[in-house]
């Protein structure tokens, strides 16, 4: 009794070793213990911009991004205006990628004649693999001057009250190859603002994401909630739905929002624009990318 | 009774067993040459693995671990054209048929044929192609072969056509270590 359970168990050993071989001969790779890496999600947006507000995709290592975003008036202004055509704001910037964590930017609106300097950095990054880390959390924090003539030159101006900051937290995940969502806690801070009853402070929240039609084609959309009592009631919350459109080197985007100002402390606090009358922009971004530094490998070669 | 069978599978064991190479840090490149523009990317992180007695080869490579000149290119390849995320390994699965042609212990070039199945974006094709060992202080294997984007149902877009190649060079250099188990 006891010999036949060794007999058989030795031959579960011989068989089960056989089985291995076997197993071997078709996968030897498998055989390579695999030393899981991981895999950072990537190609969460096409563009940097999911149509005013910064996505996920922050500008690679050693690329410039030269940007162009451009607004038309709003369609219901008729006819005698071209439904918009005939008006434009716009704000020209460069990005750089210092590393793939983190990037700088500058920019010029004509929106109030500002001037706006960000730096966004990736603290995590969605991952699979030996590091699972379900989200992706970037900081973005701006800086924007605006530069019109003072309203009141004889009284006493001060550079400061030309400021306006905006602080961030861009929290994303890649659901799924076409579907990226993103929450944007924003706080922006007006050196100056119109009344001593309006808070300096603004808090709102943000959200976005887009959908991939095609490889090549995707839906954005972005809105802000501003959180009651801060700013006048003349203003509105921030919304904007999108297209991106890829031909090869460029991401075109195309848009329809109510804010007219393209950078933070403009479309949060000062979109004046009522959806529902038709106060609509259309609008889009150009980007243009060029690389400054090489990656490794290639800085040899040529 | 039991030292039998221990003896019979230790000996078992032994037949089964033949050396075996790998590596974890291949290099695979890739070519596109057009009139337009010149298209390359390198790996350094495929893996290997060889049968030194049944010539039986397989070979993996992360698709996202090709590094382009570009990042807006190696974003498009692994977007738009191998998709990466559905897609993520290319790999190759054969045999070098003359494997017996092949001193390991001798200093020297040795050719070899190799073919098999190579698996790209989920297509499968079988190849065959030409390289060769390049035995000295370690185990080198060289080889070159053509693919056809439009053979792995990798689609071009019409705006890049021409710049990108229909045939594409593909290059594999790996330092083989021997396989301990």
């Amino acid at each position: 009794m006891k010999n036949s359970l060794k007999l058989s168990l030795a031959t579960l050993l011989l068989f089960s070793g056989n089985l291995l071989f076997s197993q071997n001969d078709t996968s030897m790779l498998s055989m390579l213990d695999p030393e899981e890496e991981t895999v950072y999600v990537g190609s969460t947006y096409k563009s940097t911009r999911i149509v005013n507000s910064h996505s996920l995709k922050t500008t690679p290592k050693g690329v410039l991004d030269f940007r162009i975003a451009h607004r038309f008036g709003f369609v219901n202004t008729g006819i005698y205006e071209m439904f918009g055509l005939d008006q434009a704001t716009i704000r020209l910037g460069f990005d750089y990628g210092i590393t793939d964590w983190l990037m700088v930017g500058v920019g010029r609106s004509s929106f109030d004649k500002t001037y706006d300097g960000f730096v966004r950095a990736k603290i995590l990054r969605q991952s699979t693999g030996a590091k699972e880390m379900p989200i992706s959390l970037q900081y973005l924090a701006t800086t924007e001057v605006n530069t019109l003539k003072w309203e009141n030159p004889d009284r006493d101006n001060l550079f400061s009250s030309r400021l306006a900051y905006t602080h961030q937290l861009i929290i994303g995940r890649k659901f799924s190859k076409s579907l990226t969502l993103q929450l944007m806690p924003t706080l922006v801070h007006r050196n100056l603002v119109e009344n001593k009853d309006l808070s300096n402070d603004v808090l709102a929240l943000g959200g976005g994401g887009r959908v991939k039609i095609t490889n090549r084609v995707a839906i954005t959309g972005e809105y802000y909630y501003v959180l009651p009592d801060q700013i006048q009631d003349t203003y509105e919350n921030s919304i904007a739905i999108g297209v991106d459109i890829e031909t090869g080197g460029h991401v075109f985007q195309l848009h329809v929002t109510n804010s007219t100002p393209m950078v933070e402390n403009g479309f949060v606090t000062q979109t004046t624009g009522n959806p529902f009358d038709g106060d609509i922009h259309f609008g889009f971004n150009i980007s243009r990318v060029f690389t400054l530094v090489k990656p490794k490998s290639f800085r040899k070669s040529k | 009774m039991k030292q039998l069978l221990i003896i019979a599978f230790t000996v078992l064991s032994t037949v089964a067993y033949s050396q075996k190479y790998f590596t974890r840090s291949g290099e695979i490149s890739f070519y596109s040459s057009t009139p337009v523009e010149d298209i390359e990317a390198h790996s350094n992180s495929a893996s290997s693995i060889f049968d030194a007695k049944t010539g039986a080869a397989e070979f993996s490579v992360p698709m996202k671990s090709f590094q382009f000149e570009k990042a807006l290119m190696q974003e498009h390849f692994n977007e738009n054209y191998v998709e990466s995320d559905e897609f993520p390994k290319g790999t190759f699965k054969g045999k070098f048929t003359n494997i017996e042609n092949v001193d390991f212990s001798k200093k020297g070039e040795y050719p070899v044929n190799v073919e098999g199945e190579l698996t790209i974006h989920g297509v499968t094709k079988e190849i065959k192609t030409s390289g060769y060992f390049i035995i000295d202080n370690g185990i080198k294997g060289e080889a070159q072969f053509t693919v056809s984007p439009s053979d792995f149902d990798i689609e071009i877009p019409d705006v890049v056509r021409d710049k990108i190649a229909k045939v594409i060079k593909i290059k594999v250099s790996m330092n083989y270590k021997e396989f301990k188990r």
